[in-house]
């Protein structure tokens, strides 16, 4: 049963750590529609 | 093997068929009368379903013979008509510049995603429904009928090491991980009409954001596993005669006392084996397709390759698109994804029952690594006789028999 176990931790890990690895390199799938396509800087404003 | 790459193909061609644009007929339609506008018969042809040819609208866009002149009625615009300046932006054939945002933003307007919509709640959704009850309802039945799998021969007190730690981590992590990915998969795609009007909207909501967020990462560790499972386990894998036999007498699975030879892997655990790494890594490239939108588009591509062969033409699907845009892209890539799912939802349920309830003896293997003896010869012979006379030639290796703890 040891293997169940370090097979959940593992699955923990990976998936947080994926979240944070993507997150910091600006590829995710909920950054996509926050991104620059919608946001104007104040020195693009017309 | 081939009967399951077969069906998948059906499936497939069924739902291209359903969603596709191209219509293969009312190319000689008479518009005279429309002054090469649609005709009402062509607006009914829609209102039925029907596949309507739209060529006719596509290729009027921006021609400037056919636009009114500047001087008439609704020609202020000079050589474009607001309609053409539509049709154009529709068909995605106007000259559209963004500043940021890339190919995807110059696509003002995609049609396709109605279909897509459509498509989604309705046959997949139904059908996949249909597929897993199914799946669930025949294992129900089989137990019934043919009961748990006993080992029938008296037990010997020993046990034999089937699978080392790292097989069994491996194997966990990849069926954690489905397990995750499966149940947040379904409530997504079935939350909106299956778990709203039990839980309402804002519960749901929660559900829906936790699901993604969970889907999303944990598929990491699924794509993980699945290496592993295939570094490790694709030598004893590989076809071979024993499984044609074992095949024919199917495993043994509806008669007792019935134990057609097999090594390590029997033919049925070598059709899981296959379509997990198979169906699998299908869902996984078109997860990363979803995963990071627009950027892996491979739909068009699998198209094109696919009209070369000829196979769409043959089976009545006519010349697959080859030009999509980056939305249809990901409209291909989260249905193939969800189907292709379904089926491998269905097949591993059946490893699950199988695996646990459906045969003695047969966790073990994956929960301790160590099954019984007995349990060993009447399903792996050929596999016990290798680890045995190996031992004996060797000394005692990790496999050998040992007394039972």
């Amino acid at each position: 049963m040891k293997a169940i176990v370090f097979a959940t931790i593992a699955i923990v890990v990976i998936t947080v750590g994926s979240y944070m690895v993507l997150g910091q390199i600006g590829f995710s799938s909920a950054d996509r529609s926050v991104g620059d396509a919608v946001r104007l800087d104040d020195e693009d404003r017309p | 093997m081939t009967r399951l790459v077969v069906a998948i193909l059906f499936v497939v061609g069924f739902m291209i068929q359903a969603i596709a644009q191209e219509a293969s007929e009312t190319s000689g339609t008479d518009r005279t009368a429309t002054g090469g506008a649609q005709t009402l018969e062509d607006i009914l042809k829609r209102q039925r379903g029907e596949a309507v040819d739209d060529q006719f609208r596509r290729d009027a866009t921006g021609d400037p013979d056919s636009a009114a002149a500047i001087s008439s009625q609704l020609g202020t615009l000079g050589g474009t008509s607001d309609a053409e300046l539509w049709r154009a932006l529709r068909y995605g054939s106007a000259d559209v510049t963004v500043s940021s945002g890339g190919l995807p933003a110059t696509v003002l307007v995609q049609d396709g995603g109605m279909r897509w919509l459509e498509f989604r709640q309705g046959p997949l959704a139904r059908y996949g429904g249909y597929l897993l009850l199914g799946t669930i309802a025949a294992l129900a039945l089989f137990y019934l009928t043919r009961g748990r799998i006993r080992i029938d021969g008296e037990k010997t007190g020993r046990t034999i090491t089937r699978f080392k730690a790292i097989e069994r981590f491996g194997h966990w992590l990849l069926a954690g991980s489905f397990i995750l990915l499966g149940i947040t998969g379904l409530i997504t795609l079935f939350g909106r009409f299956g778990l709203i009007p039990l839980i309402g909207k804002e519960t749901y909501a929660d559900i829906a954001l936790a699901s993604k967020w969970i889907h999303n990462n944990v598929a990491w560790a699924f794509m993980l596993g699945l290496v592993m499972v295939f570094v490790m386990w694709v030598i004893h894998n590989l076809p071979d005669r024993t499984d044609i036999n074992w095949i024919r007498k199917a495993g043994g699975l509806f008669s007792s006392n019935s134990h057609p030879p097999a090594k390590k892997f029997n033919a049925g655990q070598k059709l899981i084996f296959w379509s997990v790494i198979l169906l699998g890594g299908s869902i996984s490239a078109s997860g990363l397709s979803l995963l990071f939108p627009f950027e892996l588009p491979m739909f068009a591509k699998t198209f094109a390759a696919l009209n070369a062969t000829g196979i769409p033409q043959l089976v009545g699907l006519g010349v697959l698109p080859e030009q999509l845009a980056p939305h249809e892209e990901m409209q291909y890539a989260q249905l193939w994804h969800a189907i292709v799912s379904f089926v491998l939802m269905a097949i591993v349920i059946a490893h699950i029952y199988i695996g646990s309830i459906g045969m003695e003896g047969a966790f073990d293997a994956m929960g301790s690594g160590d099954v019984e003896e007995q349990w060993a010869r009447e399903h792996h012979s050929l596999w016990v006789a290798e680890v045995t006379s190996s031992a004996d030639g060797e000394g005692k290796p990790e496999s050998a028999p040992a007394p039972a703890e």
